[in-house]
């Protein structure tokens, strides 16, 4: 079972992330939104949608960068486990809570908003739900965690992660004895990865990072024959 | 190929170029996204067809159809042009109209056949042992089978059917019907015909061939003015909307342009431009109140008096204290002014009686032809009595001298306006005119003012024999009338405005809440325009004032106004009564089609309001009494009776029509006058005289007297315009209603005389409702069976208006979607049922079909006095003091074959309408030509086939001279023979000129100048009704061939109307009784209002997905803040509205637009959305007409009397509904009633 869940799940959950949303892209572009409900009403957007973005985009980095980058590169550069234990913690708990208070609002706004309600679809709710779920499980690992302030934990999962990522049969038992908050923790966040395709999570694939960079103001495309072959 | 391929094209730049400094950019990227956007907007055809919706808008439209879907419709804009200096008449149509492509796909389609499932459960049980007619008769005499259906109307359980099963059961009902009660117990009820013309044929020619009823729809709308047949003979005939631009001065009377006749505004917004000065009278702020230099706001219901004050002002400065050349020349010409009415005494009063005939005259001034019904005048050049040509008498049993010129047995003359001047009146006598003012209940304002105003008039005396008969002019009467003082003394006559007298503007000020100085500066602008442009002041008036009881009042109170200007019958001028969209141009194209007049004559019509109000049992409910109607100066007679028992006088005395006719079945009394050898009319005289036999009008609540069947088709007969809601729901349906109050048996109020009296009424006297629809409309949800049919894009038909000159058609854009089929192909595939299964019990058979005294036949003739056989006062002639009784043969087993057919009636007896006949076999030999010939052996071997509905149009096409330039000369050269004057040149130029099915589909074709019509089709002016009357010198259609503004029937004059008056909205006592419970709690008791609506396609349905999102999604009514305030309302709350007659829910609007004392309740917001149920009746509350009752008018039922005969929608009762009052309180419990039926519900 847990080298199922931590072993085999991972890829299973990856794959419909990566190819399901492949193929919505491809076959149901229109889709391919963020589904912003500004238009029906800004209360409380502003300041929920602020703080959850801003915690989420912090503390998946967060994770991005703690997780997979080699344990080797922080060696080499010195940062002890302590440290970045210690770090990944207070930067991780501020950006948890922020974006919990700001997810509240949004759930609050969502279900509470007659108006918007009337136009939320089951996978709106339940990812925002999902999210929210994961958030109080990743803070609730910070009570736990402080009772290993070593760093060793953590490399656990840096094993585990990294070993997912380079084919490493054994990945699932790196993972074998830490607490049962941080294997529902994993277990959700994989989740998430699997319904990824099937929400509007999918809008940050096309955050238009390029639009701040733009040259032009004025954008003339080329003919469609010709030049654009 | 991939979106995400084309996307990670990392290695080669976006970027192409850039331009303007490095501002703009020229990339590289896939565009196939674009494609979509094209998609979205391309199509594979573009259709023409309309909306064949009742609205008179009749807008010609390109509907796209993409992969055999009907996407999206927008406006077509390739009408024919208007002449120079003209703005043209596209664009045309609304965004209702543009929303209809949602309707095709929507859930509220009906898709399938579907029949009430514990009908078909019966049904099936019993057809399993037995033929369908035996299945059907067994059904119906079970009563625990009967009720099992009938009692569950109005609560779902529909099941699908095929076609086959459900036209079967149509079939074996109606087959039923008529051997076991009478053909005439099919009745069929469809408005509007212009809209879908063949439709609508469909259906009447399948009743017609059957022997079944044809209801009216004009006058139960309550749309037919009395007013207009009453004055010029013709059911309405009104000016297109681009003769606006031709006005100088437009006063919008109770008409919303922009709102409800959106594609014609543009004229309106035009004509402004040009300078035209516009006044606008409407109580609430509409949407036209913005579009008026000046805005009056009169209380609803009080038009008569401001218009009665108007007058006052036009006449005082425009006839009397200055002649104004033009006017008094029109009004010579072309009004009943100069006729002499004879002054009668009754009680040592006097007061004005009957036209002066030639009749009562030695010598009868030469006429030996119809002298009765010729009128008589003083021609001031011989200074003697003439018999002016043009009067009634001269149109039929003569020929030539029917017409308008100014002579008399060949002499010129010079009639006489007034006997005012010294030497022309023999003496100045006190005249009584009744006066209503003081009869106002409610919160109209009651006047202090007598019942009888006694007023001067010059009179002149005539010696006959022994008796001297005093006279006086129809203008010296109608001044007095009119409360103006002349200098001959006496009272209640004003030589100022400001005077408390009636009819002063200081008077109206005080009824209507117009500031007297108002009225003056608007009647003046009016006339002055008039004089100066000879007649180019129009009124565009809308039918909300013709829904009052007393609707003839104010609208003659305007038409006097248009008359004394002379504005009738000029470009620009005019009567512009725009309802329904009455105006079947090619009507007597159509008419034989629709009943089947080329196979048998006559078909069976009725009034419907007088069949509904006795067959809803409304009658049973009434209170207003004659006494409360009754003018004072009524002469001698039998007053003292409910208006029911007029009905039924006047169906006695062949004034109006009967469904059923007779209490025997018709087919049975057929059989008999066989076996008698006499004719049908002598033979049901003798019976109707010994008592053997009954008119079932007497009886309307026997079993043998009930409706059986009904179809309802094109129409929303319990959704929209079904007065007296609840009252059809509990006596025609026999389901669960919400009538409130009690009858009159329970109540013991004035019981009918005549009408027998059953103590417990009859529920459920329908045994089959069958609704026709391609939508599921509240009288599809209470029907028994309901058809899908093709809805406006998916079927061939015509549509016309009187909004614009055009014919224009209606196609098949798609093919009918889901199992649905047009109305054509529906109502042949009943036909080729009954064919199949009403012989049975059905062979050749008899029937014996009565008909009314009809207008524009010798039979207008019939009755100048008024006498009732059955009292004795004469004997019964039929056709003459009775109705006719007339033999027609139908053979059952031929009803599709006729059906598909053109008949051979057309070759024998020719074609005809409104008073003249042509012969006609030119056009069915043509029609044999284009439509090919029947090649089947049977009755109609060898006619012309009408198989599809495009053979049904080339029919009409072909027999009507709107679209047959050959037959319109030949109509013109008939009307030369009576008029004796030249016409045919109004059709000469197009006499070549024929246009058929597939040049309308090319583009709207402009239609031909036919006599059917008072205006004509030029390029010189646009069509404006009465042009004829006036540039053609053809007499108005009237007793006295004139606009007649003066009435004199017997009971015009008893009921107070020979001349125009104020008559206060009448006290229907609707809000008293036990079910009154709001004593100490709040509320508001308003004046309930229909009007047509902003949120919905005209009156036919607002269930559309689009109108809903932009309103309140569901039924409103609106009020004023402050009513809102009394009731404890706030905007948005949902509102109770009940009295005696049911009950009603829907979400209060609380507007500034509103006057207090009113609540308004757009008309035909159906039951189906968003309405809760009520705390009142306990089910779901009702629509507009749940509050309503019809009320009868008994001038209304006059017939066989010159212009007051009936016609099919032309005269007879008509549906008002605007004097109603409601009681209006927030409800306490929204109910929607969407808990399922518990079991022993169910099983019940």
């Amino acid at each position: 079972m847990h080298d199922f869940l931590f072993g085999i799940y991972p890829y299973i959950a990856l794959t419909v992330a990566i190819l399901g949303s492949i193929a919505r892209y491809e076959r149901d572009p229109f889709t391919w939104k963020s589904s912003s409900s500004q238009l029906l009403r800004r209360k409380q957007l502003i300041m929920g949608s602020v703080l959850f973005h801003i915690g989420v985009l912090i503390i998946f980095g967060g994770h991005l960068v703690g997780l997979l980058t080699p344990i080797a590169v922080f060696d080499a550069l010195g940062i002890t486990h302590e440290a970045k234990q210690i770090l990944a913690m207070v930067a991780g708990g501020i950006a948890g809570v922020m974006a919990l208070v700001g997810g509240i609002m949004l759930l609050q706004r969502r279900m509470g908003d007659a108006r918007i309600r009337a136009t939320t679809t089951f996978a709106d709710t339940g990812i925002l739900m999902l999210l929210l779920a994961q958030l109080v499980l990743g803070l609730s690992t910070i009570p736990v965690s402080m009772g290993h302030l070593d760093g060793t934990e953590m490399v656990k999962f840096m094993s585990w992660a990294q070993g997912i990522f380079t084919f490493d049969g054994q990945a699932a038992s790196y993972i074998e004895d830490v607490s049962i908050i941080f294997k529902l923790h994993l277990f959700l966040g994989l989740t998430i990865f699997l319904v990824f395709p099937f929400t509007r999570l999918v809008h940050m694939l096309s955050v238009p990072v390029r639009y701040v960079l733009r040259p032009g103001y004025q954008i003339v495309r080329s003919r469609r024959s010709g030049s654009a072959k | 190929m991939s979106h995400l391929l084309d996307r990670l094209n990392f290695f080669q730049s976006k970027r192409l170029d850039t331009f303007s400094n490095g501002h703009g950019e020229t990339t590289r990227e896939n565009r196939d996204w674009e494609d979509v956007y094209r998609d979205r907007w391309r199509h594979d055809k573009v259709v023409r067809s309309t909306h064949g919706v009742n609205c008179t808008g009749s807008c010609s439209w390109k509907i796209y159809v993409k992969s055999g879907i009907v996407t999206w419709e927008t406006q077509q804009t390739d009408y024919p042009r208007t002449r120079a200096d003209m703005p043209n008449h596209e664009p045309r149509g609304c965004q209702r109209g543009a929303s209809y492509s949602w309707y095709l796909y929507s859930a509220n389609r009906v898709k399938n056949p579907l029949i009430r499932g514990k009908l078909m459960r019966g049904w099936r049980k019993l057809r399993a042992t037995m033929n369908a007619t035996a299945a059907w008769k067994a059904l119906q005499e079970d009563p625990i089978l009967r009720a099992s259906y009938v009692k569950t109307r109005g609560k779902g359980g529909f099941v699908r059917a095929t076609w086959d099963e459900a036209t079967e059961i149509i079939a074996a009902a109606n087959a039923y019907t008529a051997k076991t009660y009478g053909p005439d117990r099919v009745f069929g009820f469809s408005p509007i015909p212009a809209m879908s013309m063949v439709s609508y044929a469909a259906g009447s020619r399948y009743l017609s061939l059957l022997g079944g009823t044809c209801m009216s729809f004009y006058d139960w709308y309550c749309d037919l003015p009395p007013a207009s047949p009453m004055t010029w003979g013709e059911q309405t005939d009104v000016p297109e909307s681009a003769d606006w631009y031709n006005a100088g001065y437009l006063l919008l009377w109770g008409s919303n342009v922009p709102q409800t006749r959106t594609p014609d505004a543009h004229f309106y917004t035009e004509v402004r431009y040009k300078g035209t000065k516009s006044a606008v009278i409407s109580p609430d702020y509409s949407e036209a109140a913005k579009f008026g230099d000046i805005w009056l706001a009169p209380k609803a219901g009080t038009d008569a008096a401001l218009s009665m004050a108007m007058g006052h002002v036009i006449l005082r400065e425009f006839h009397l204290d200055r002649q104004t050349e033009y006017f008094e020349e029109y009004t010579r010409k072309y009004s009943d002014f100069p006729m002499l009415v004879r002054l009668e005494e009754k009680d040592g009063k006097i007061i004005p009686g009957r036209f002066l005939r030639a009749d009562d005259l030695q010598g009868k001034l030469g006429q030996k032809n119809n002298p009765e019904w010729k009128t008589v005048a003083w021609d001031t050049k011989t200074k003697a009595l003439v018999s002016p040509n043009g009067t009634m008498g001269y149109r039929w049993g003569e020929g030539g001298e029917w017409n308008l010129e100014e002579r008399a047995k060949g002499k010129d003359t010079d009639l006489a306006l007034s006997f005012i001047q010294d030497g022309d009146h023999d003496e100045v006598l006190g005249v009584d005119f009744p006066y209503f003012g003081g009869q106002a209940t409610e919160n109209f304002v009651k006047c202090e003012h007598p019942d009888v105003l006694t007023k001067n008039i010059p009179v002149k005396k005539i010696k006959v024999g022994k008796k001297e008969i005093m006279v006086a002019t129809v203008f010296d009467l109608f001044c007095a009338n009119y409360g103006l003082d002349r200098g001959l003394g006496g009272e209640w006559v004003a030589d100022d405005y400001s005077k408390d007298i009636p009819y002063t503007p200081a008077w109206a000020e005080k009824i209507t809440g117009v500031p007297a100085d108002k009225i003056e500066v608007v009647a003046r602008e009016f006339a002055t325009n008039a004089e100066k442009t000879r007649g180019k002041s129009m009124v565009i008036l809308g039918a909300g004032l013709n829904h009052w009881y007393h609707m003839d009042m104010n609208y003659r109170g305007i038409i006097n106004m248009l008359v004394m200007c002379g504005c009738v019958g000029q470009s620009g001028g005019g009567w512009s009564h725009y309802v329904g969209q009455e105006k079947l141009r090619p009507q007597t194209g159509w008419q034989p089609l629709a009943f089947a007049l080329d196979w048998n004559r006559p078909p069976r019509h009725m009034n419907s309001t007088s069949a509904w109000y006795a067959h809803t049992d409304q009658f049973r409910y009434e209170q207003l009494g004659v006494d409360e109607i009754l003018s004072p100066t009524a002469p001698e007679g039998d007053w003292d009776a409910s208006l029911i028992d007029y009905n039924i006088r006047a169906e006695r005395m062949g004034w109006l029509p009967s469904a059923p006719q007779l209490k025997t079945n018709p087919l049975e009394v057929g059989k008999a006058v066989k076996a008698s050898g006499k004719s049908a009319a002598e033979y049901v005289a003798e019976q109707l005289k010994s008592g053997q036999m009954e008119m079932s009008c007497e009886d309307p609540d026997a079993p043998e007297n009930w409706p059986r069947n009904l179809f309802v088709w094109r129409s929303n007969l319990l959704g929209a315009s079904g007065k007296g809601h609840e009252y059809f729901i509990k006596h025609l349906l026999g389901t669960d209603h919400g009538v409130l109050g009690k009858d009159l048996g329970e109540e013991g109020g004035r019981m009918p005389k005549e009408a027998k009296w059953h103590d417990k009424a009859p529920e459920g006297k329908l045994d089959l409702l069958v609704t026709i629809d391609f939508r599921m409309s509240t009288t599809a949800v209470y029907s028994d069976i309901v058809l899908p049919t093709a809805s406006w894009y998916e079927k061939d038909d015509m549509n016309t208006s009187d909004m614009h000159p055009f014919i224009h058609p209606l196609q098949a854009a798609v093919d009918p979607a889901y199992e649905s089929k047009s109305d054509w192909e529906i109502f042949k595939s009943i036909a080729k049922k009954v064919s199949e299964v009403a012989p049975e019990i059905l062979g050749v058979e008899t029937d014996i079909v009565q008909l009314p005294l009809l207008h524009d036949t010798p039979m207008e003739l019939a009755q100048d006095q008024v006498k009732d056989w059955k009292k004795g006062e004469c004997d019964l002639i039929p056709g003459k003091t009775a109705p006719n009784y007339i033999a027609v043969e139908r053979d059952y087993s031929q009803i599709y074959a006729k059906f598909t057919s053109v008949g051979p009636l057309l070759d024998k007896l020719g074609n005809g309408g409104k008073g003249i006949n042509w012969n006609t076999e030119v056009e069915v030999q043509h029609l044999r030509d284009l439509n090919g010939v029947v090649l089947e052996e049977g009755v109609s071997q060898g006619m012309p086939k009408l198989d599809t509905a495009i053979d049904a149009c080339e029919m009409i096409l072909m027999l009507a001279p709107e679209t047959n330039g050959e037959v319109a000369v030949k109509a013109w050269h008939e009307l030369e023979k009576a008029t004796g004057l030249e016409h045919a040149h109004l059709a000469l130029p197009k006499e070549d000129e024929k246009i058929r099915f597939r040049d309308i589909a090319a583009q709207p074709r402009k239609i031909i100048s036919s006599p059917t019509w008072s205006g004509i089709e030029s390029e010189h002016v646009s069509y404006n009704a009465g042009y004829t009357n006036v540039h053609e010198l053809i007499p108005w259609r009237t007793l006295t061939g004139r606009q007649q503004l003066y009435q004199d029937h017997q009971w015009m004059l008893a009921f107070g109307e020979g001349f125009c008056t104020y008559r206060p909205p009448v006290d229907l006592k609707t809000i008293e009784g036990d079910f009154n419970t709001e004593e100490g709690q709040p509320h508001v008791v308003l004046n309930f209002i229909t009007p047509h609506q902003k949120w919905g396609i005209h009156s036919t349905y607002s269930d559309n997905l689009h109108m809903l999102t932009l309103n309140r999604g569901g039924p409103v009514v609106w009020l004023s803040e402050e009513d809102a305030k009394t009731a404890g309302l706030v905007d948005n709350d949902w509102v109770e509205v009940y009295n005696a007659n049911g009950a009603l829910t829907a979400r209060a609007v609380v507007s500034q637009r509103m006057k207090t004392g009113t609540i308004y309740m757009y008309h035909a917001q159906e039951k189906i959305v968003n309405t809760p149920g009520s705390e009142k009746t306990g089910i779901r509350g009702g629509i507009h007409n749940s509050v309503t009752r019809t009320t009868v008018k008994p001038t209304h039922m006059i017939g066989g009397y010159a212009q007051q005969s009936y016609g099919f929608n032309y005269y007879g009762t008509v549906g008002s509904n605007r004097d109603e009052f409601v009681i209006v309180r927030k409800m306490k419990k929204i109910d929607w009633l969407d808990t399922p039926l518990t079991s022993s519900e169910a099983a019940e």
